[in-house]
């Protein structure tokens, strides 16, 4: 590593792989191809737009980890981030 | 009580048989009554990290199907009274024994040994179903790349949907120089990810390359994979032992090493 490189040094890689491998151990330990994560993402929107009128843009689905309660490691979960745009009318 | 402990990584080439070897004589070197089971069939190796290759005269399948008696195929180490090999067959394929038979077999050896130590082949399939068969525990090698990582955590999920209740990582040929810099995942990072125990950490250690051209295991010579794995081996038996820390060569190390290599 040359002296310019301490200051411009771009991410390591050891972080990068981390990073990486965060995220296809994620899609590998909840055994869901990219294919089904559409599908339950488009399920969900339906879901909830007959209550509510949702940002789709804004979506944000992905299968996460999480610790278990029962205390016994991590488990897989699905985060949902949906930006609620109004409630429908006539919805309660 | 004797245990039956299972090493794998699902990665090939990541250290499970010369991990084997070393944890198998470490135990050994404990007094420990110990065999070691080569369960990668048509793809021998661990008699030869061992170097107990001129003395097969059995193996694993001539066992399993009743051929020999286990005694007559298990071969006794060299320096080692209370240590044995049971070699796995070179002309045969995974299928030549079931999971049934490598239990049967692993209870019957309880009886004798205090460790039954078994070397996993590498994939999911057969082979490995072999190999956990039997086993109360495992260790799980891996180095600290992202595919190694990757397939242990698939092994490691595989095994907990077997109900494995003991299952520790031992994070292999780390280099400390390239962790500083931050080019290599640390232990941390390792564990991090995968969410396991960790029983020991081998530095990458030119000694094992030439330990196993030698054919003896490191864990008989004075160096730092040596003393890695004969911590492992204290921390299987129960002992508590602090972690070691593996510090990179120094300048004056580095330049010794040049004058020693002779370039």
């Amino acid at each position: 590593m040359g002296f310019m490189d301490a200051f411009f040094r771009k991410r390591s890689s050891g972080s990068k792989a981390k990073d990486r491998l965060k995220l296809v151990l994620v899609s590998d330990r909840a055994n869901c191809s990219p294919d089904t994560m559409e599908m339950i993402k488009n399920d969900i929107i339906q879901v909830i737009s007959k209550y509510m009128e949702i940002d789709t843009q804004g979506l944000d689905i992905q299968i996460t980890q999480t610790a278990s309660e029962g205390g016994n490691g991590n488990v897989p979960a699905i985060y949902a981030n949906i930006p609620i745009k109004e409630m429908k009318k006539g919805s309660r | 009580m004797s245990e039956v402990i299972v090493i794998t990584s699902g990665k090939g080439g990541v250290g499970k048989t010369t991990t084997t070897a070393n944890v198998g004589t470490g135990l050994a070197k404990l007094g420990k009554k110990v065999v070691l089971i080569d369960t990668d069939i048509g793809l021998r190796n661990l008699d030869v990290v061992m170097g107990l290759e001129n003395r097969i005269v059995y193996n694993l399948v001539d066992v399993v199907e009743g051929s020999c008696r286990p005694k007559q195929a298990m071969i006794k180490d060299k320096k080692y009274s209370n240590l044995f090999l049971l070699p796995s067959a070179q002309t045969r394929d995974k299928t030549s024994v079931t999971p049934e038979q490598m239990k049967a077999l692993t209870d019957e050896l309880r009886e004798d040994f205090d460790y039954i130590i078994l070397d996993c082949p590498a994939g999911i399939e057969q082979g490995f179903k072999n190999a956990i068969a039997g086993a109360d525990r495992a260790l799980i090698v891996t180095t600290p790349e992202v595919s190694a990582i990757r397939d242990a955590d698939r092994i490691i999920g595989l095994l907990e949907s077997e109900d494995f209740k003991q299952i520790h990582l031992i994070v292999n040929r780390i280099r400390m120089d390239m962790v500083k810099k931050g080019d290599m995942m640390s232990v941390e990072d390792v564990l991090d990810i995968l969410a396991i125990d960790l029983i020991g950490v081998v530095p990458d250690d030119e000694s094992i390359v030439v330990a196993t051209n030698e054919g003896e295991p490191v864990v008989n010579k004075p160096t730092q994979a040596g003393k890695a794995f004969e911590n492992i081996c204290r921390r299987v038996d129960g002992e508590e032992v602090p972690f070691m820390e593996f510090q990179p060569d120094g300048f004056f190390k580095k330049l010794a090493n040049l004058f020693k290599r002779g370039y």
